[in-house]
């Protein structure tokens, strides 16, 4: 599904390289997580691989079904299936939350040259993913993310990928600032979207998301590469001896 | 000081006079008087502080060129309306004003015709209030010289809002004074759009009673139009008072707003939005006077502007020695789409008494760099995320609209508008 190889990326403003050769290869299907220490570069490859500006490329690649990802705007690569749930979701006021998605569902149609969803269909598939995820009329009616919670944020980002059903879903530390019942809900959400195809990239700090979300491979980042990959156990190793052990292993 | 002599006014003074002399009693004095303190300001001047971010000569010169503009019937508000009454090249398109429960609406025409009227305790008379401490002659010219307009006289609550709809074709130079009596207890809600004239001068005076509410919306958005206007408005205690204004690819408007609280309790504002594209010039010049206590005053306006468009805020408190527990906000904001376009902000705050709570701010800035890839992220292309980006930047200003059908109303258009762009 996702292939990224030799992944080297610093930041365009300032001399200062935070991926050094990044290769993961992410199978359709499957469930992968990048834990990491702080500073590790996690957060910098969601961002590279979803187009935000600042960051500058200086070698390697990032195919999507084939397709490099690196060469498009931001929006195609959303159209061609690519999401990321952000770590700290934007606020928007003025802007209805109902129509955000629904001008993000059909852009996201027309770029592809699929028919563009009516209102009615729409609303009707919207309240039913919304009820699933505890979102109510009332939240869809706010202006994005403006007033929620930290938990209502996140199941605001989970709904937007339900919505867009999109094909490799990167989930940004999704967990941070969550409750243990806001966690599970929305790791229920994410769950939901598991059908067999559809690949998830999982970032994070801790060990418990992944207790919610069970991956089926574990990659440990540091200092801008994958220093470690291996089974849910890995996961497990981090959280009783911390990164200190891994980090001397592989110095 | 009297200015060297206004050419536009001594050119007019042949039109003046037949003015004048087919007007009653109460219009004559009117008149007269309002052309004595025009000529005696002389026209506003470049080197006026005044007139410092908006070159006057496209209000006062007397050949300027005015593009003769056919404009498509404008849909909004197609739902609210039930009372509309339409102006066509600056006259009334109809002889008969509709008859509506607890308002009376007339003609200015037929009014100053007559030697007693109700208007001639307004009528220029909230003008004059308004022409200290600064001078404002293109309004003293407006009450001499208007030709047509609106008296509405509300006497209890109007029920659904007037619509006055204008169309001109040719080169019109329109001047319009409306005047508006609201009486105790009584509400009204007052909305204009279209454009008067290729050039339009005005003035809407209007007077809240105790208790009273009055409301006022207005779409700009005559492609090559030169608006000046002039809202004075004098509110009574326990009132309310509240203009919005939407601008949208005028080339050159001045808005000025004089408000005079003078009883207690009451609050007011004056929002405004606009979008401004290349040549484009626009103005919301406001004045507020505080002098009773516990009222509350608001200015929200949000500028958009692109191409070189430019936006300009001078925006006044003026809290009286005695106006306690005055609570004033002000908040003037632009969105600079690219390098080109400016933004001049004056606000300015003078405070007389001590129990007062007043706060002002003016920002200027570039689109959010998080919010636009959030939504760009989400599929959604970059045009159209600067778009709802946009609408997000004015809602602020759309929700000081009382009535949610009419705010709705607004925001619609206003996405057609960005869309057709």
């Amino acid at each position: 599904m996702l292939e990224i190889k030799n992944l080297c990326v610093q930041l365009e403003e300032e001399d200062k390289k935070i991926l050094r050769g990044v290769n993961l290869s992410l199978e359709a299907g499957k469930v992968h997580a990048i834990m990491g220490p702080n500073g590790s570069g996690k957060s910098t490859l969601s961002y590279v691989l979803s187009g935000k500006g600042g960051y500058e490329v200086t070698e390697g690649s990032a195919h999507l079904e084939g397709n490099d990802i690196l060469e498009m705007e931001p929006e195609e690569r959303a159209a061609a299936g690519l999401f990321l749930a952000f770590q700290y979701p934007v606020e928007i006021p003025g802007v209805g939350n109902m129509t955000f998605l629904r001008t993000a569902v059909n852009s996201q149609r027309k770029l592809r040259g699929e028919p563009e969803m009516s209102a009615g269909e729409f609303l009707k598939v919207v309240r039913a993913k919304a009820k699933d995820l505890k979102i109510d009329a009332d939240m869809l009616k706010r202006p994005v993310n403006v007033g929620f919670s930290g938990g209502e944020k996140k199941r605001n980002e989970i709904l937007q990928m339900a919505m867009l059903e999109p094909k490799m879903c990167i989930l940004d530390e999704t967990d941070s600032g969550l409750d243990v019942d806001a966690m599970k809900l929305v790791a229920q959400g994410v769950n939901a979207l598991r059908d067999g195809k559809r690949t998830f990239l999982v970032i994070t700090h801790y060990q418990r998301l992944l207790d919610h979300i069970k991956p089926d491979v574990v990659h440990i980042m540091a200092a801008g590469r994958i220093i470690k990959s291996g089974g849910p156990e890995l996961a497990l190793e981090v959280e009783n001896n911390g990164y200190a052990d891994l980090l001397e292993e592989t110095a | 000081m009297v200015a060297s002599s206004p050419k536009l006014i001594s050119d007019r003074a042949l039109h003046d006079a037949e003015l004048i002399s087919n007007s009653g009693a109460w219009a004559k004095n009117a008149r007269q008087s309002a052309s004595a303190r025009a000529q005696e300001q002389g026209l506003p001047q470049r080197r006026d502080e005044y007139w410092k971010y908006t070159r006057p000569d496209l209000f006062v010169q007397k050949n300027v060129a005015l593009i003769p503009q056919a404009r498509p019937e404008i849909s909004i508000f197609a739902d609210q309306m039930k009372t509309e009454i339409e102006f066509k090249n600056a006259k009334l398109a109809a002889d008969d004003l509709p008859e509506i429960d607890n308002c009376k609406i007339e003609s200015l025409s037929n009014a100053c015709a007559l030697d007693l009227h109700w208007v001639q305790d307004i009528y220029g008379k909230l003008e004059l209030a308004g022409q200290n401490p600064v001078k404002r002659s293109l309004a003293a010219l407006n009450t001499a010289m208007a030709t047509e307009g609106l008296l509405v006289h509300a006497k209890g609550q109007v029920s659904s809002p007037i619509r006055i709809h204008s169309v001109s074709i040719g080169s019109i130079d329109a001047v319009i004074h409306h005047v508006v009596k609201v009486e105790a207890g009584a509400s009204v809600t007052l909305i204009e759009t279209g454009q008067y004239g290729a050039r339009s001068n005005v003035v809407i005076e209007v007077e809240v009673a105790d208790t009273g509410s009055f409301h006022h919306i207005r779409i700009q958005d005559g492609q090559e139009s030169h608006m000046l206007t002039h809202i004075f408005a004098s509110i009574g205690a326990d009132a309310k008072f509240k203009s919005f204004t939407l601008t949208a690819d005028c080339k050159m408007t001045r808005n000025e707003c004089i408000l005079e609280l003078v009883g207690d309790n009451s609050s007011v504002t004056v929002a405004g939005a606009c979008l401004g594209d290349s040549n484009f010039h626009h103005d919301d010049t406001v004045f507020i006077t505080h002098d009773a206590v516990n009222c509350e005053s608001r200015q929200v306006f949000k500028k958009v502007l692109r191409n070189g468009a430019v936006g300009v805020f001078q925006g006044k408190i003026l809290v009286k020695a005695g106006a306690q527990k005055t609570d004033g906000y002000q908040i003037s904001q632009s969105l600079l789409l690219d390098e080109d376009s400016q933004f001049l902000a004056k606000p300015e705050l003078e405070i007389y008494a001590d129990d007062v709570a007043c706060s002002h701010g003016s920002t200027s800035g570039a689109i959010d760099e998080e919010a636009l890839f959030y939504l760009r992220s989400r599929g959604v292309p970059e045009p159209k995320a600067v778009d709802l980006l946009t609408l997000s930047f004015i809602a602020q200003a759309i929700g000081e609209i009382e009535d949610p059908d009419l705010a709705q109303a607004i925001l619609s258009y206003l996405t057609d508008i960005l869309e057709a762009r």
